[in-house]
C-alpha cells in the first residue's frame, strides 16, 4: 500500500462522503467549542449534550453535532470520533482523547514495526476500532493537526459542558 | 499598472535559467509552483553571499580596519542598488527590515503612533495580506483609530465605487500592488491619486509585484513600499521598508539599540540619521549581499521580459485548466491574464485544498494549499481555503501541463 492510499483509507473517505451527525444542537442545553486549523483554514464547531454534567466523569454524551468545514482527514476524523463518543460516559471519552491523542504521537519507525507503540501508556490503540484507520496520518506529519483538530475541540466542548 | 507591452520582448530562455537554481537539479523531477510564498535561489546569489563570508566579513560601521570598511561597503552598496532598482532617488530612503512584515509593522509602529487617533481612519482593502491588517488592529485597538475597507468586484478586482466616500477623513491606505491569492493587480495610481486628495498616505504592500515587473516608487507616487527578497530570489532574513524621506525623517524610530543613535545619556537618547535611524543591531549584511545579486540577476534578465513570461504562462494556464476540466474547476480572481500576475487560486471538484495538495505532492508538484494569510478575502470569495499555484522565471508550459495531469490524478483518487 503506497503511504498516499495509507493516508486515504477507504473508511475514511467513506466518512469524509457522508459524514456521521453533522449539524447543530441547542445552546444551551448543549454546549458549544470552535476550533481552527490555522495551517489550512479548516474551521470546526463540536456540540456536546450530556444527560447530566453533575454526574462528573458518570455523565454520559447523550448528543453530538460537528459542523463546520475542512479536507478529507479533519472531517472524517471528527465524524468517527461522534460515533465513537456518542453514548459513552465522560470518563470513556476522556480516555478515548488520550488513546487517540497517543496514536497521533506516535514515530513513524515504530508505526513501520507495525506495533502501533503507545508511548504514553494510556491504553490499547486496538480500542480505538474504525479510528485505527486514522494511524497512516502520522507519515505525513503536516496533517496531523487536520487529524486531531476535532479532539481537541471535543475536549473543550467537554470542558465548557461543565462535567470534567 | 502593468502597461500593455508595444514591442513582445525576447522570450525567456527557461532550460538555461533552470540551470542556474542548483535546487531543481539536486531535487530531479521537482515541479516548483510555490514561488509567491518564497522563490528558488540562483547560484549567482549563492555565490555572492558565500564570497562576501569568505573575503569581506566584519561588523559595519564605525570600525577603522579595512575589513570592517569592505562589509560597510558591502551592505551600502546593496543599499544603493535596492534604490535604484525601485526607482528611489535617494539610497536612505531604504531601510533594511526582516522581511516586509516587519516594514508594516515599521509604519504602524512609528509613523501609525504618531499620526493615529480617535476619530481618524486606515483604509485597507479585501485583497490584502494579513501581515497588511493585524498590525493595523493591534495598533487599533490601543489608539482607538477606524479601520476601512475597499470591498471586491465579483471578478475580485477592487470595488472604487465608494471611494471617494471611504477616502474621507482618512490619514492611510495599505494597498497591495497585486494579491497574493488571486493575482489581481490593483490600480495603485489611481487609488494613489484619490488618497492623496483626501490628505492619506498611502503604503504599497509590493511583496508580489517588486519581484514579478518593473516598478518605480516614484511614478507610482506611493508615500511607503514594503517588499522581501527571498520572494525574488534572494536570501529570507531580509525586507526592505522604501519611505519618503519627509516621511521617515518626521518618523520616530522603531526599535531601539546600538547603531540607530547619535548620542546615549542616562537621561535618554538622540536618534541616528536615516537609514541608520531604524536599523538597530547588527543588521543582515550577507542578506543585503544577496538581495543585491538577486536584483542584478533579474536585471540581467530584464524585468519587462519577466513579466511578459509570467502574463504567457498565465494565459496558458487559464486556458489549458479550463479547456481539460470545463466546470469541474473553478479559478479564482480576474479572468484577463493581462488583469493579474503568476499566481492562480483554485478549487477542483469538492476536493479540499489539504487534500488535493497531498496528491499533487505525491506527483512532485508542489503547490500550497489554504488561506494563504489572507482569510478576509477567503471569507469574500466564500471560501475557507484554496489551492494556490505561482510561477516564476525558472517555470515553463510543461509545469502547468504537470500540474493539470497531477489534478486529473487526484479526481481519478477520490472518485474511486
Amino acid at each position: 500500500m503506497s503511504d498516499l492510499e495509507d493516508l486515504y483509507r477507504e473508511i475514511i473517505l467513506d466518512h469524509y462522503r457522508s459524514p456521521r451527525n453533522r449539524g447543530e444542537l441547542e445552546v444551551p442545553p448543549a454546549s458549544r467549542a470552535e476550533g481552527f486549523n490555522p495551517l489550512c483554514g479548516d474551521e470546526i464547531v463540536v456540540y456536546l449534550e450530556l444527560d447530566d454534567p453533575s454526574k462528573g466523569n458518570d455523565a454520559v454524551v447523550t448528543d453530538l453535532a460537528i459542523s463546520g468545514q475542512g479536507c478529507s482527514i479533519s472531517q472524517s476524523s471528527a465524524s468517527m470520533m461522534s460515533e465513537a463518543v456518542k453514548g459513552h460516559t465522560v470518563g470513556e471519552v476522556h480516555r478515548l482523547l488520550e488513546t487517540f491523542d497517543a496514536m497521533m504521537s506516535v514515530h513513524e519507525d515504530s508505526m513501520e514495526a507495525g506495533s502501533g507503540s503507545d508511548p504514553a501508556g494510556t491504553s490499547d490503540p486496538q480500542d480505538l476500532g474504525d479510528l485505527m484507520a486514522l494511524r497512516g496520518v502520522v507519515k505525513f506529519p503536516v496533517r496531523i493537526k487536520c487529524a486531531t483538530l476535532a479532539w481537541h475541540t471535543l475536549g473543550e466542548a467537554l470542558d465548557r459542558a461543565g462535567a470534567s | 499598472m502593468v502597461e500593455s507591452i508595444e514591442t513582445e520582448p525576447v522570450p525567456l530562455d527557461v532550460a538555461s535559467i533552470r540551470k542556474d537554481f542548483p535546487i531543481l537539479t539536486n531535487r530531479e523531477g521537482l515541479v516548483f509552483l510555490d514561488s509567491a510564498a518564497s522563490s528558488q535561489k540562483p547560484t549567482q546569489v549563492l555565490d555572492a553571499m558565500r564570497h562576501y563570508y569568505e573575503f569581506d566579513h566584519a561588523n559595519v560601521h564605525r570600525a577603522a580596519y579595512d575589513l570592517a570598511e569592505a562589509a560597510t561597503n558591502a551592505l551600502e552598496g546593496a543599499r544603493r542598488t535596492v534604490a535604484r532598482f525601485i526607482g528611489a532617488d535617494d539610497q536612505s530612503e531604504v531601510v533594511f527590515t526582516k522581511n516586509a512584515t516587519e516594514s508594516i509593522n515599521l509604519v504602524a509602529r512609528s509613523w501609525g503612533a504618531a499620526n493615529l487617533g480617535p476619530g481618524d481612519a486606515v483604509v485597507l482593502t479585501h485583497l490584502e495580506h494579513h501581515a497588511d491588517i493585524v498590525p493595523w488592529q493591534q495598533l487599533a485597538e490601543e489608539r482607538g483609530f477606524e479601520i476601512r475597507w475597499i470591498p471586491l468586484t465579483a471578478d475580485t478586482q477592487l470595488d472604487l465605487t465608494d471611494l471617494d466616500r471611504t477616502l474621507d477623513g482618512a490619514k492611510l491606505v495599505g494597498l497591495t500592488a497585486m494579491s497574493n491569492v488571486t493575482g489581481t493587480f490593483t490600480p495603485v495610481q489611481r487609488i494613489v491619486d484619490a488618497a492623496h486628495g483626501a490628505g492619506a498616505v498611502v503604503l504599497l504592500d509590493a511583496c508580489q509585484y517588486v519581484p514579478h515587473a518593473a516598478t518605480d516608487v516614484g511614478a507610482l507616487g506611493v508615500d511607503f513600499a514594503a517588499f522581501s527578497a527571498h520572494k525574488m530570489c534572494g536570501p529570507t532574513g531580509i525586507g526592505v521598508l522604501w519611505g519618503r524621506r519627509d516621511l521617515l525623517d518626521s518618523m520616530p524610530p522603531f526599535l531601539g539599540g546600538g547603531g540607530m543613535i547619535l548620542d546615549v545619556r542616562t537621561d535618554g537618547f538622540v536618534p541616528a540619521e536615516l537609514p541608520a535611524k531604524f536599523e538597530a543591531g547588527t543588521p543582515p549584511i550577507a542578506e543585503a549581499v544577496g538581495l543585491a545579486a538577486a536584483i542584478e540577476y533579474l536585471e540581467d534578465i530584464g524585468l519587462d521580459r519577466i513579466r511578459a513570461h509570467e502574463a504567457r504562462l498565465t494565459a496558458y494556464a487559464l486556458r489549458s485548466l479550463t479547456e481539460r476540466f470545463g466546470d469541474e474547476i473553478t479559478i479564482h480572481g480576474p479572468s484577463e491574464p493581462d488583469q493579474r500576475g503568476g499566481v492562480m487560486s483554485f478549487a477542483y471538484r469538492d476536493i479540499h485544498p489539504h487534500d488535493l495538495s497531498q496528491v499533487l505532492n505525491s506527483h512532485r508538484v508542489c503547490i500550497r494549499p489554504g488561506h494563504h494569510c489572507a482569510k478576509p478575502l477567503m471569507r469574500c470569495l466564500g471560501v475557507g481555503a484554496t489551492s494556490r499555484a505561482s510561477w516564476y522565471i525558472y517555470n515553463d508550459t510543461e509545469d502547468i501541463d504537470a500540474l493539470a495531469d497531477a489534478i486529473g490524478e487526484s479526481g481519478d483518487f477520490f472518485t474511486i
